[in-house]
């Protein structure tokens, strides 16, 4: 599409600058002549609100640097100031805090979507893997931001997060005083906390976003079929399922934008603090080094890494194992080797995988929010079991595995557990540690076992040729 | 599809009604505080009592005194007038667009009670509205403490019965069942349900102090929605109308 004769014979003001910027070029490569497939439904609104989410949160936060202060001693009086003196002040807060929860809700849902449709899978790899340095970097950029208002949350949960790196062996305490600059979380840590957050993590996010949406339209979108419609085209070279992303579904984003806008309407004016998991009532308490909080647990969106970390009882093991919880998910791509891509077409043991990755993410999420007991440590060690277990699946299930591999590797894996278990068995939770192991367990029964001899349940249907409805 | 979608919004809800951890010490049970901020004769008489009980200790210091008045009815000269005790270094009484603060240092009150008595401003955003409300009711007479009271909300609390003239003072009694109660040994100025609505007027108008934009946020959020509803409506059609050709 590099010369396109509709636009170049253009006189006037377009005409003058398509002779010196590509402008016509990349409207019709990337909208007007960027051909989609006609079968997106609900799931693909969120890629689109993700942008408008980013475009928020970048704007909203210019106008609140223009009266926050970067300063210990001035932080949190200064979010209050924003709050009660600047006109519109609560609101651009409220739409910033607001904003930090739903970019998170509406990635995840993204990331779902790419996972239930195998969009991950050839030929778009690498825009899964710069997807997945969104997350990392969004979640980099979420955490800083939750420093500034120096409430008691801000500075507590800093704490922790910062130091986790003390766990790494030998370099851990020097690279923890080096991250916060002094030797304790001081305004040092929050000054460059603010430049990050306001400068160089929106940067990086901004340039890999632009490389998410190249790749995408080098390679084209996938969809709820995970039929690859370039195959199919007409004599113009347009494929006979695609229609041109504006104006359909720039308009049919626009009923999406709405819908989505008045969620975050309802959030925003009537319940900012989202009961508490957007908006902790103890970070309304100016940071107190001397006093710590009784609870500190982290913003909902990173509650499920959180429990990973507490579910292995050793310091440096729990921060590596959080850091794979996230890590894996760029593996993704080349663990799963099943040429179907949608759950459409994928066996039922396939879709068993990926609702209770789904569960385990949720349950993790809601544990990491609960005071450490037994019962929550012992629930976060299975349902992390299951985490982990969801990535293992995806290549187990790359193709139909004969009877005899498919009970070797179960009991393989059932194994490496269970031998933890009886090495940490402990008498007085004996019936915890007993029927818990039952999670993973009927998990990865139904999903190794079970399609081992009721060949039904782990046999993927065939693909349609056309992309239907 | 619809089951999954269904699945996951259950899922969200069931991560979302997660009740709010809260509360500095809250213990037993919280009575309600039934508080309405759109009541400003509550507010009027809620920020009489807390400038005249509460701020010679407590500052309210996120929030300026003229902005106070705007919200609540009154004028700025009534409040010059009525509630302004603090002085500058001149002298002078300071000026209606001040912050709240007060006139106590924090080292005396450390000396004094043992712990510097906190800023309120957000304190029904940390606490709860009914904690305050109960805890407002809750002190009761008890010689081993420094003070001479002590709470059944917040135990060893540093403050003293600061309301005791209006209130009375409080015994804790074990009843035949052998639960705790407290009991009213000595009447003050107000009856027991004057001494209610008095609280209850407290609570209100630091739940105003709180979040000076609650209702305002509330009654623009309504024409917000509306607008956005109208939009989608539009933007639903528009959208059937361009995509009529699809098949």
């Amino acid at each position: 599409m590099a010369s396109n004769p509709d636009t170049k014979i253009q006189g006037g003001v377009l005409g003058w600058v398509d002779a010196r910027f590509p402008l016509s070029q990349m409207w019709n490569e990337h909208l007007a002549q960027y051909y989609a497939p006609k079968n997106f439904n609900f799931w693909y609104f969120f890629g689109s609100l993700a942008l408008l989410v980013l475009v928020i949160q970048i704007v909203s936060g210019i106008f609140l640097t223009m009266f926050y202060k970067p300063d210990a001693d001035l932080a949190f009086a200064s979010v209050e100031y924003i709050m009660r003196d600047v006109e519109w002040g609560w609101l651009i807060r409220y739409m910033h805090s607001t904003g930090a929860s739903m970019f998170f809700v509406v990635v995840y849902l993204h990331m779902f979507r790419a996972l239930m449709y195998g969009s991950y899978k050839k030929p778009r790899e690498l825009i899964w893997i710069f997807g997945v340095l969104i997350y990392l970097v969004l979640m980099a950029e979420a955490f800083a931001g939750y420093l500034l208002p120096w409430g008691q949350m801000s500075y507590w949960g800093a704490q922790v997060i910062v130091n986790l790196f003390q766990t790494i062996p030998y370099i851990g305490p020097d690279l923890v005083t080096w991250i916060r600059g002094d030797f304790l979380l001081s305004d040092a840590t929050l000054t460059r906390f603010f430049a990050l957050h306001v400068i160089a993590l929106p940067l990086v996010l901004i340039l890999l976003v632009a490389a998410h949406i190249i790749a995408l339209h080098e390679v084209g979108s996938n969809n709820p079929d995970g039929i690859n419609i370039k195959e199919n085209k007409d004599e113009n070279g347009i494929p006979k399922d695609g229609i041109p992303f504006h104006p359909y579904y720039s308009v049919k984003d626009l009923v999406g934008v709405g819908v989505f806008l008045m969620v975050f309407a309802v959030i925003m004016f009537f319940f900012p603090t989202g009961g508490g998991l957007f908006l902790k009532p103890d970070n309304m308490i100016p940071a107190d080094p001397l006093v710590t909080p009784d609870l500190i647990p982290p913003v909902w969106y990173f509650t499920s890494m959180y429990s990973v970390l507490r579910s292995v009882p050793d310091p440096f093991l729990g921060v590596v194992a959080m850091g794979l919880a996230v890590v894996m998910l760029f593996f993704i791509p080349w663990l799963d080797r099943n040429p179907v891509l949608s759950m459409r077409y994928r066996s039922f043991a396939a879709k068993f995988n990926l609702g209770v990755f789904v569960v385990a993410f949720v349950i993790l999420g809601w544990l990491g929010l609960q005071q450490a007991t037994t019962e929550v440590s012992e629930m976060s060690l299975r349902w992390s079991t299951v985490y982990f277990g969801f990535f293992f699946l995806l290549w187990f299930l790359s193709k139909e595995r004969s009877v005899a591999f498919s009970l070797i590797a179960f009991a393989v894996v059932v194994g490496i557990y269970t031998i933890y278990d009886i090495l940490r068995f402990d008498p007085s939770d004996a019936s915890l540690i007993m029927w818990s192991w039952l999670i993973p367990t009927v998990y990865l029964f139904v999903t190794m076992v079970a399609p081992a001899f009721a060949r039904g349940l782990g046999r993927d249907r065939a693909v349609p040729e056309r992309v239907t409805s | 599809m619809k089951t999954l979608i269904a699945t996951t919004f259950l899922a969200a809800a069931a991560l979302f009604t997660v009740p709010a951890a809260s509360a500095a010490g809250g213990s037993g049970d919280l009575q309600k505080a039934n508080i309405d901020v759109t009541n400003e004769a509550s507010l009027q008489r809620g920020a009489n009592l807390f400038m005249n009980y509460c701020m010679g200790c407590h500052s309210t210091e996120y929030m300026r005194y003229n902005r106070v008045a705007r919200d609540i009815g009154l004028t700025d000269q009534q409040m010059e007038d009525n509630f302004i005790f603090i002085t500058d270094e001149a002298g002078d009484p300071v000026g209606v667009g001040s912050l709240m603060k007060n006139a106590m240092s924090e080292a005396y009150g450390e000396e004094a009670f043992g712990v510097v008595p906190p800023d309120l401003t957000m304190t029904t955003r940390i606490n709860g509205e009914d904690w305050v409300y109960t805890f407002l009711k809750s002190f009761y007479v008890d010689d081993s403490r420094p003070l001479g009271a002590n709470n059944t909300v917040f135990s060893n609390v540093g403050m003293p019965h600061v309301l005791w003239e209006l209130q009375g003072w409080q015994e804790k009694v074990v009843d035949e069942d052998g639960n705790e109660r407290l009991e009213l040994v000595r009447s003050g100025k107000m009856t027991s349900s004057e001494y209610d609505r008095a609280v209850r007027d407290i609570v209100t108008y630091l739940s105003y102090m709180g979040e000076p934009m609650q209702l305002e946020r509330q009654r623009i959020g309504l024409y917000v929605l509306i607008f956005l509803g109208i939009f989608t409506i539009l933007a639903y059609f528009l959208k059937k109308e361009y995509w009529k050709d699809v098949h």
